[in-house]
Parts: structure tokens; sequence; C-alpha cells
């Protein structure tokens, strides 16, 4: 796999809970943030308690990844690079696991 | 003058969705008229509104089962829209401040629609269809009707504005007939849906430009008793002539000639060589893989890996999610055998919490069984999977990256003790076949020290080890050929050691399914190959064609 995955590298903000977790990967699939993979992300995001927000390429706006209609909006084409933040309990492993997702290129869970 | 007679007999082009060919009564679908609908308070109109969406999202859901497979993917997107707050929220609120639940709906997805329509991507476009279909699916709903049946003869050709894929579902299709949609796309979901069932589509009537003697383009409501559809040249035509009728047909039947001929190789019971019976396998992935049309003429399943399994996001998968993978795939290959490989996980796979971190060179590194064994815990969860799917069918197992005999005790030896697991907890669980991948060189070449029913040869990465060059560096085509005489050598001489000692040989790399290696790969013994579902018939037809040349290579 030819991907620019990097970790998801807490950055480190006061104590506790306050605390914001990033991490960042380039989109490979084919045919971009369709709707196949918009859902996959979204029913992933939604597994968390943690607030996550991604954006694409560097735009202004971070938006919720909880929302298929608002990843879908993102156009995020292949190549992309994909932003994630997220805040909240289990906020690092929501930002591994949808690093995971989108760097494995949205594989099918399950049979 | 008569608005028919202007049309009869008139050709129409589209651009090409789904191939075949369709001749029946035609039928147009008006898209979901407006009719009118009172609207209560804010409140009672924000719990209809709720109400309706549930109802859709169970409508939904329930055509999505019918379905399975490609349609119910392609429903979920709308599953998830009905439940996406982001995207719901500012529709309540204007239902909050007074406007119908219906009106507040339909503008929300008319305006998604309408910036879906405006992407300069088709990919994204199509998509607007499928929100088209929720919209008036929740509004069908709004207005207390359920979803209105169509009454549409067997076997008609359709045209419509677009098509909504549950609206595609809801017509019976059985008996066949064609699609013809004025807009539309050939990247949308249901022409996804009409590739897959074989149904004939074309898209676009609405806008081609038309080709110079055929001046028109499709009208908006088209109206006429029969139609043809010809999905490969991408024409309509309404109210045929004879002589339209007698071309249509012609070319209806040359078409069902080659597609006959291509599959009739297929539907051969067996390729052979020499007198000699060639049995054909697919390698697959996952159940999913079954899905390709190809797949039920294979002989068996010679391949599947089990990697994709480790690719969730939940973790490492339990041993329900793999038996239910496994036992998918059994059931589906009946008595035909199926070998299921365990985790080749590192090289070029890695495994977050499975797999070595920070190896210096993975593809000799902890991978394959090496890497299994050094995780029992991981390992056994697999083989408590396999040895309870093996009461369903002909199952047999392998290990992959396979080095020395000890290693394939050890892994036998994990594999009794889970067995033995199982029938003291009282589950059904039975010990498998279980044979090894041969990628290692000196595995080949020892091969007589392994006791093993079954060897199956994985030659892209003996090939690999073979010529000490990896496979991706293009610099190297020249001498990663897997052709070269040391890499045929050793498949010689595990062939002729399966035949000495009984135990079945089969090659499950990429050379088993290109044409130009098949027939060095005959001439070293070997009478088993697996390869990809879609690569079936080249190699049957290759095999055949080398038979009936007679040539022995």
């Amino acid at each position: 796999m030819t991907l620019e995955t990097r970790e998801p590298n807490g950055q480190r903000n006061g104590q506790g809970n306050g605390q914001v977790i990033t991490g960042s990967v380039r989109l490979v699939h084919a045919a971009g943030m369709h709707a196949r993979p918009a859902v996959k992300l979204t029913k992933l995001a939604k597994k968390f308690q943690a607030q996550i927000s991604i954006r694409a390429s560097a735009a202004a706006e971070w938006i919720n990844a909880k929302s298929v209609a608002k990843v879908m909006a993102l156009r995020a084409a292949r190549d992309s690079v994909i932003e994630i933040k997220a805040s909240g309990e289990d906020a690092e492993g929501a930002v591994a696991a949808l690093v995971d997702l989108v760097a494995a290129d949205f594989p099918d869970s399950g049979p | 003058m008569n608005k028919r007679a202007n049309i009869a007999g008139l050709g129409y082009r589209g651009r090409t969705a789904s191939i075949g060919f369709a001749h029946g009564p035609f039928v147009h679908i008006d898209g979901a008229a407006n009719s009118g609908r009172i609207a209560g308070t804010p409140k009672a109109e924000a719990t209809a509104l709720r109400a309706a969406l549930v109802s859709a999202g169970g409508q939904i859901a329930a055509l999505a089962e019918a379905a399975g497979g490609d349609a119910a993917q392609i429903l979920e997107f709308q599953v998830t829209l009905l439940d996406d707050e982001d995207f719901l929220d500012p529709i309540f609120a204007a239902i909050a401040e007074g406007t119908p639940a219906h009106t507040a709906w339909a503008s929300a997805l008319d305006a998604q629609i309408a910036d879906y329509n405006s992407a300069a991507d088709e990919y994204l476009a199509a998509r607007s269809s499928d929100l088209a279909d929720l919209r008036d699916r929740v509004l069908r709903t709004l207005r207390g009707g359920e979803s209105e049946s169509l009454d549409i003869p067997e076997g008609a050709v359709i045209s419509a504005d677009d098509l909504p894929p549950s609206r595609f579902l809801e017509i019976n299709w059985s008996k066949g007939g064609g699609l013809a949609l004025l807009r539309g796309s050939p990247t949308s979901h249901v022409a996804m849906l009409a590739r897959a069932r074989g149904i004939p589509m074309i898209v676009q009537l609405g806008s081609m430009s038309p080709s110079a003697k055929q001046n028109t383009k499709l009208s908006a409501k088209p109206n006429a008793n029969t139609a043809l559809l010809d999905g490969e040249g991408a024409t309509l035509a309404l109210d045929p002539t004879a002589e339209q009728v007698r071309l249509f047909e012609r070319r209806r039947d040359l078409h069902h000639k080659n597609r006959a001929s291509a599959r009739a190789i297929l539907r051969r019971p067996a390729a052979s060589w020499g007198g000699e019976k060639i049995r054909l396998l697919i390698n697959i992935q996952g159940a999913e893989d079954l899905e390709h049309a190809d797949a039920q003429y294979a002989d068996g399943i010679g391949l599947m890996r089990t990697e994709f399994l480790l690719g969730g996001q939940m973790g490492l998968p339990d041993e329900e999610t793999q038996y239910q993978a496994y036992d998918a795939v059994l059931r589906w290959a009946g008595k035909r055998p199926v070998t299921i490989r365990t985790f080749d996980a590192g090289g070029d796979k890695p495994v977050p919490g499975f797999t070595m971190a920070g190896e210096a060179n993975p593809f000799l590194g902890v991978r394959g069984l090496r890497l299994c064994l050094a995780r029992p815990e991981i390992f056994t969860v697999q083989l408590r999977a396999l040895a309870r799917a093996a009461v369903r069918g002909n199952l047999k197992v392998m290990f992959p990256m396979v080095t020395t005999p000890e290693e394939l005790e050890a892994g036998r030896r994990l594999f009794v003790d889970a067995v033995s697991e199982l029938q003291a907890e009282g589950i059904a669980a039975v010990f498998p076949e279980v044979g090894i991948m041969v990628e290692v060189p000196a595995a080949a070449l020892t091969i007589e020290q392994f006791n093993a029913p079954f060897f199956s040869i994985g030659s892209n990465d003996l090939a690999q080890y073979v010529t000490a060059c990896d496979r991706t560096n293009g610099a190297l085509a020249r001498l990663s050929d897997p052709l070269h005489p040391a890499v045929l050598d050793l498949i010689k001489h595990i062939a002729a050691y399966g035949k000495r000692a009984g135990s079945g040989v089969s090659l499950c790399g990429d050379m088993a399914g290109d044409p130009r290696c098949i027939p060095a790969l005959l001439a070293c013994g070997l009478r088993e190959l697996s390869v990809n579902p879609s690569a079936l018939a080249l190699v049957k037809q290759t095999i055949d064609g080398l038979s009936e040349g007679g040539g022995r290579v």
C-alpha cells in the first residue's frame, strides 16, 4: 500500500478531558468520498462517544464525522488528505480507527 | 398531425448502462405527483414526519433484506441519512416555525439533490437519484399511502425520467424487460442493480444529441404500445416497424450466440488436457466474491483468504464472526472442496495489534504461520472457528509461509487441542484436512519431509524468493519472470512428490490465471489450478485450446 498514514498523535492540552487527538490520512478510494465510504465512515464514527470532526485537504471548515450528509458534502476527491480530530474519552481510539478505515480503503468488515 | 404517427418507428439513442436486449410492451412511469396534504400544528407535523421517517426506514430495510448483496449496501446510504441528526435538525426547525412537514422535507431534499446534480463529478450526480428515491418514499408515506403498487406488464420496456433503486427493486423483473431512462447515469445505483440482474438499460435518452438522421430526442412523456431496447447499441425504438424488429432480432441473436459460446466453455463439466482432467478452482477473499456470475462453474475454492477479517474496526474478529464467514462459503460450495488459508498477516500485510512492528525486512520476517504460532491466543480463535465450520462441508485448511515440518506439526497440535476443547464443551467440531502452502524455497526443496494430504503452491512468493526479486519492482521485471527454470523445477518437484505420495497439489498464484504460463504448469505435472473467478473462463478456454491443438509443451 502506498499511503501516507500518520499515527494519531495526542496533542496534550493541559490535563485529562480537554485533550484533542488528531490524525490524517490520504484518501485512496478510487471514486473519492462517495456513498459507500461515507456510510462506513459515519457508522464507525458513531460507535465512539467522542466528538469527531473531519475536513478534507485543509479546507477551513471542520464537519461532524457522524453526519453522512456532511461527509458526502465534503466531496473529498481521491488523493485528498483527510484530517481527523476528536475530543472525549475514547478520542484516541476513534482517530486510530478512522485513520485505519480510510487507509485500508474502506474494507468490508464482514462477509 | 397525429403525435403517435410522428414517433412511430423512430429510434432514440442514449448511453448504455447495462448490456442486453428487450422487446415488449412499453410503459412510462411518472415521478411522484405532488398531491395535496393538509398540514396540522407544528407539533403534529413534527410527529407526522418522525413517523414517516421510521416507516420509510422500515420499508427500505425490508427491501434491502429481500434483495440482499449489493442492493442492500446501496440502500444503506438512505437508511444512514434517515438517522443523520445534522441533516434532520434544520428540517424539524423549519417545521417548528410553521412549515408543513412535506414542504420542509421536500425542500431540504431538493436542495441536497440540486447540490449533487451541480457536481462536475458524474458519480456524485448519480447519487442524487438515491436522494429523490428517499424524498418520494417519505412523501408518499406522509400522505398516508404506502408505496403505490406499480401496474406493469411482464417483460415490459419501462421508461422513466429517472428510476430510484427502491422502485427498481419493487418491479418484477423475473420475465425480463428493460429500462430506458431520460436522465440517469451508467454509474448510478440502479445501473449497478440492472447489471447485476442482467436487465438491459439505457440512460440519458432525453439529453443525448441525436444522430444526424434521427433528429429527435425522447419526449418527457413518451407514449407507445411496444418498444425495442438494444442495450448494446444504446438505442430505443418505439412502436417499431417490421424491418426494425427484424434487424433487432438479428442483433439480439448474434449477441446471445456470442455469450453462449463463452458460457458453454465454462459449463463443460471439466477442462481436460492430454486426456487428464484439470480441476479449476477459484481464489476468493470472502463470500461476496461468490456473487461473480462465473463462480458457480468452479470445481471448488482453492484459496479463501482470511486476512479481510482482520481489517475490521472492531479489532481482531471473534470466533463467531469468523465462523459465520467460513460457514457462508462452505454452504455455497455444498460438496465441493473449500480450502481456507489461515491468517497470512505480516510481510506486505501489516495488521495493528497482531503483526510485529519494526521489522527491518518484513517479507523475511514473522509472517504467516510463523506469526500465528507466535500468537497462539489469536490463532486458536481462528482454529476453533474453522473446526466448527468443518462440520458444515468439505473443508481443508492450509497454513501459509511454512519453512519446516516442525512448524506444520506445531500448528496441527494447536488445532487438535482446539478441537478437543470444543468437543469437551459439547460443541460440534471436527479436525479437517490440514495442508500447507508451498512458497518458501526450503519447503519446496524438502517437500517429501512434509506429511500433508495436500499442497498448494503459492507461486507469487515462491518465484519472488527463488529469484530474489521484488515483484512490484519494475526495474526487475525481466529477472522476476515466474517462468524461470528454477521456479518450474521446484513446481515439477512438488507435483511429482504429490503424485507419488497421493497428496493433492494445486497452484494458486497469478501464474495459474496467466495463459502464457498455463502450458508450462501443465507440463510440470499440475492438474489443479486456482484462479480469480473473473479468469475462470479464460483459463478453461486456454486449456481447451491446448487440448484441441494436441499440444504438449
